[in-house]
């Protein structure tokens, strides 16, 4: 099976722009977070379940809400030197803005197991967007390497 | 996007986008580079370079050095000067990697004697200058501890014996960029930051053992007076930043603010990576206060890598560092906002300047350079591609029109993306072997998207930016070892 998502070559020239997608909401953000686990990763399936993460994250609209999401994963690859693979994910709506429930799992990095491509910086707000197509969902992410 | 048809030539190396070009520009956009590399630059930089000419508070022009290329928000390569009292700060003019930038370090060794070790030095630096995805390094202090480090900068580096005294006056700034304000921080960002210190980080960040040959030295007062003054003499040359820690602060203050910016500010700007607040503001002073933490921490940072290169250098020849003469050439910023002084239309001013993939090149005679300089303007290093080699500027007086700026290194012309899909990361060790230059690295499709052809050709940079008046070259320096992050 392919990914659901492709990096994109025509915007960002010094860093790692992709496009994610799914059926539902739901499945962009999965897409999208396992893009960018394979920006630092070569092959996410390296990455086994050991350690697990919890994120309760709100957001007043839908891309800065995957924003919040994405952060977390360069967040813990720094502070707890976890790669995260999120394996579960609920998205609804609250007051005027968006509320997020994810699961988490991986483990911490180890080059000998895990082939390292490049450590990312940050999720910019560079293009970033979360929209409906006629076939689902569709996320545009440029990051900072 | 092809070259703006409304771009006025002013000269042979400036570029200029009237404020007609777009709505809600300020001031107009210069662009600095020969008409060769003016039309050779990507998509992107033309919309970025005079969507920063129309953020508020804007003095004088909204300038892109001639390595430009896209970035998010403002070009890499983008300078912006703001009036403090009426105009704004934007994180996205500093970037994520606050006060990435270069260190320049020499030895009295030459090429010859160096190149029986340069495996073992390579080698061994690659061991104690941990690199790549989310490394730690070997420095261990509190998180307590680590937010009086980043107030105090490199002056803690040192006082912990990571270095010389005179390491300091060779560093911008001194090493500590002064009203840092670590309670401005979050805990987010000292939980990424204060494992990481000592540590060269991935993308473009490296460390390079160069060589200074003869034939390469421009000007041969100016290149003594920096230190180079031996045939094919030995010299370290580092890429770096401020690591988790800075990537956070900025992660932390755009998401404020984009929510003040549009709430409370009533800002409107043409791209959210453009997201500002006043600079007298709360948020701009508590961004301006985080800010320099994070560039206190790089200078740290990269003290006390250059304290690791003088260990091994010194195990390696069995001599101390003082003896191998490996006093630091100078420190430079290219990812900061400053609060500076200026001569501005016809009088002094105090201006906050945005530098993004710029470093800041002071003329001879210009205060906050170290007595050693004065004479000769500030050394500026510009880090090429690993391959093709990388140069050694000073500041000149001519700078004036770019608030004393000048390009950071190479700029890349190629999209990390497409260089993977034409360069195979061993291949390329190899080939760069047979030609003299040893590299380690810490990933082989890393090593790939640095490739020399996905970077614009340094000499066309550089000599653009002494055509144009920003810089001048003094030496070419060429790479024989690499620790490619």
């Amino acid at each position: 099976m392919t990914a659901p998502y492709r990096y994109l070559e025509e915007i960002a020239t010094a860093d790692v722009a992709f496009e994610a997608w799914g059926a539902t909401m739901e499945e962009a953000f999965l897409a999208a977070a396992d893009a960018t686990l394979n920006t630092m990763v070569e092959d996410i399936r390296t990455v086994s379940p050991r350690e697990h993460r919890v994120f309760s994250l709100s957001a007043d609209s839908l891309d800065l809400l995957l924003f919040e999401l994405l952060q977390e994963l360069v967040y813990h690859k720094d502070a707890d030197r976890l790669l995260l693979r999120v394996r579960d994910l609920r998205i609804e709506e609250a007051g005027s803005g968006y509320r997020l429930r994810a699961e988490a799992s991986g483990e911490t990095i180890d080059p000998g197991k895990h082939p390292l491509l490049a450590d990312v910086k940050a999720v910019t707000l560079h293009r970033l967007s979360v929209e409906k197509t006629p076939s689902g969902w569709r996320a545009v992410v440029v990051l900072d390497v | 996007m092809p070259v703006p048809s409304d771009i006025i030539r002013i000269s042979d190396t400036v570029w200029e986008i009237p404020v007609s070009h777009k709505a809600g520009m300020l001031v107009p956009a210069r662009i600095f580079a020969t008409e060769a590399l003016l039309s050779a630059f990507d998509d992107g930089v033309f919309e970025q370079i005079t969507n920063v000419a129309t953020l508020t508070g804007i003095v004088g022009h909204a300038c892109c050095m001639p390595d430009g290329h896209w970035g998010y928000g403002f070009p890499i390569g983008g300078l912006a000067a703001m009036d403090p009292v009426h105009g704004v700060i934007s994180p996205g003019g500093i970037g994520f990697d606050i006060n990435c930038g270069m260190r320049l370090c020499l030895t009295n060794l030459t090429y010859e004697e160096v190149r029986p070790r340069l495996r073992s030095l390579v080698d061994r630096i690659a061991g104690r200058v941990p690199a790549g995805v989310g490394v730690e390094g070997t420095v261990r202090i509190s998180r307590d501890e680590f937010r009086h480090v980043v107030e105090q900068g490199s002056r803690w580096a040192v006082k912990s014996g990571f270095g010389w005294k005179e390491d300091l006056e060779r560093t911008e700034e001194g090493g500590c960029l002064a009203g840092a304000d670590a309670s401005r921080v979050s805990e987010k960002a000292v939980d990424r930051g204060y494992r990481q210190i000592g540590t060269l980080g991935s993308g473009n960040h490296y460390l390079e053992i160069q060589v200074a040959k003869a034939e390469n030295v421009f000007d041969q007062d100016t290149a003594r007076d920096f230190g180079i003054v031996l045939p094919d003499q030995v010299v370290v040359m580092f890429h770096c930043g401020s690591r988790g820690f800075g990537h956070q602060v900025a992660t932390d203050y755009l998401r404020i603010f984009v929510a003040a910016m549009h709430g409370k500010y009533r800002i409107h700007v043409p791209d959210r990576e453009l997201a500002c607040a006043p600079f007298r503001s709360p948020e701009g002073q508590d961004y301006f206060a985080a800010m320099k933490c994070a560039v206190n921490m790089s200078f740290v940072n990269r003290q006390v890598i250059l304290h690791r290169i003088r260990e091994v250098f010194s195990e390696v020849f069995g001599r101390d560092p003082k003896d191998l003469g490996m006093r630091q050439v100078y420190d430079v910023s290219h990812n900061t906002a400053k609060i500076e002084r200026h001569d501005f239309e016809g009088k002094p001013r105090e201006l906050l300047v945005h530098r993004k993939g710029a470093t800041r090149a002071f003329g001879p005679g210009m205060p906050g350079l170290p007595d050693v300089y004065r004479k000769t303007g500030q050394p500026v290093i510009l880090g090429g591609s690993m391959e093709t080699g990388s140069y050694l500027l000073a500041g000149v007086d001519s700078a004036a029109s770019t608030f004393f700026t000048t390009a950071h290194g190479s700029g890349r012309a190629m999209s990390r993306t497409a260089a993977r899909k034409r360069f195979r990361g061993r291949q390329l060790q190899e080939q760069m072997e047979e030609r003299g230059i040893y590299v380690r690295t810490a990933s082989w499709s890393g090593l790939a998207e640095e490739a020399g052809p996905a970077y614009k050709n340094v000499d066309d940079v550089v000599e653009a930016t002494e055509r144009a008046g920003l810089s001048r070259r003094v030496v070419r320096l060429l790479p024989v070892g690499n620790v490619k992050g």
